[in-house]
């Protein structure tokens, strides 16, 4: 088995997919066909994360695979396969938003002039393992309830960078925001969402903030 | 350091990205500040039950229809492709 370089092997670390990515450039649709098997599950769940809605979801996995294979020599490696491809998603996610709520534009500045949520006001202690108190249907369900009410642009940050675990500089590059944005994105979503959650987890006897 | 100050470096603080000076001070603020301890672990928890609940699965079976539509899209498109340069 021939050794890589250590060039070889930063290059393999930082594009893991650039091998699969150069035959789907040469027309080799087997190779399309595992980039898919790779990642549609995670690009299901960010569109689903941003839209809220199933069928959006689906068809989003749709359009932003066929757009990827159609914009593929476009791909210049200058960012990993995955981000450029969630950043077509959230691109196509963002656009359902818009054509769902026709009359109005959605795009990732939407309602984030609120201060909503910057200052944490519920300082009541949760209760240990407070996900255990609930069935797995009810947790899923209050779990969506909740992230519904954020707006798409810190949903967005939340889902790529809290739970698909994308470093902050790769969801910048996928948003097209700076890194100083998602920080901030990030701190109001975090926030956002353990106060509302807290409603549901703190101690009976918990502290209110005045 | 207040509770402002605190707040503003609450995502480096979490994601690790903070000098060692500046994660002392921090945590020294966390000791004497019940307010700031709460919010830490209650949104570390949020984190972490969002990131462990599987809230959107894609069954194998709509995950493989999907897969059969994309591919029939790319073929075509290949296809139109090549006979536009012919």
């Amino acid at each position: 088995m021939a050794t890589l370089t250590q060039e070889e092997k930063e290059a393999n670390a930082l594009h893991p997919d650039l091998a699969l990515v150069e035959k789907v450039k040469a027309g080799d649709l087997s190779a399309f066909e595992q980039l898919m098997r790779q990642y549609d599950r995670q690009i299901f769940r960010i569109a689903l994360h941003i839209t809220q809605n199933r069928e959006d979801a689906e068809d989003i996995v749709q359009d932003t695979f066929f757009k990827a294979f159609q914009k593929i020599n476009q791909f210049q490696g200058n960012s990993k396969f995955y981000t450029w491809l969630v950043r077509i998603a959230v691109n196509e996610s963002l656009m359902r938003l818009r054509k769902r709520r026709s009359q109005k534009t959605v795009s990732m500045d939407d309602e984030i002039q609120t201060e909503e949520g910057s200052i944490p006001r519920d300082f009541a202690d949760w209760m240990p393992n407070p996900e255990q108190n609930y069935n797995q249907a009810e947790l899923a369900d209050l779990l969506r309830k909740t992230i519904q009410g954020l707006p798409p642009g810190f949903r967005a940050v939340f889902a790529l960078r809290d739970i698909d675990g994308l470093s902050t500089e790769e969801t910048a590059q996928a948003l097209g925001l700076s890194v100083p944005a998602v920080k901030s994105r990030l701190l109001r979503a975090r926030l956002q969402l353990r106060e509302r959650l807290s409603r549901y987890f703190r101690v009976a006897t918990g502290e209110h903030a005045r | 350091m207040n509770c402002t100050e605190f707040l503003a470096n609450l995502t480096d603080y979490f994601d690790a990205k903070t000098a060692a000076t500046l994660r002392s001070e921090l945590e020294r603020h966390m000791g004497g500040c019940n307010h700031c301890h709460v919010t830490v672990n209650t949104t570390r928890q949020t984190i972490e039950i969002y990131r462990n609940d599987e809230l959107y699965e894609l069954p194998d079976a709509i995950r493989t229809q999907l897969h059969q539509a994309v591919l029939a899209k790319c073929a075509e498109s290949k296809r139109k492709k090549k006979q536009t340069k012919a």
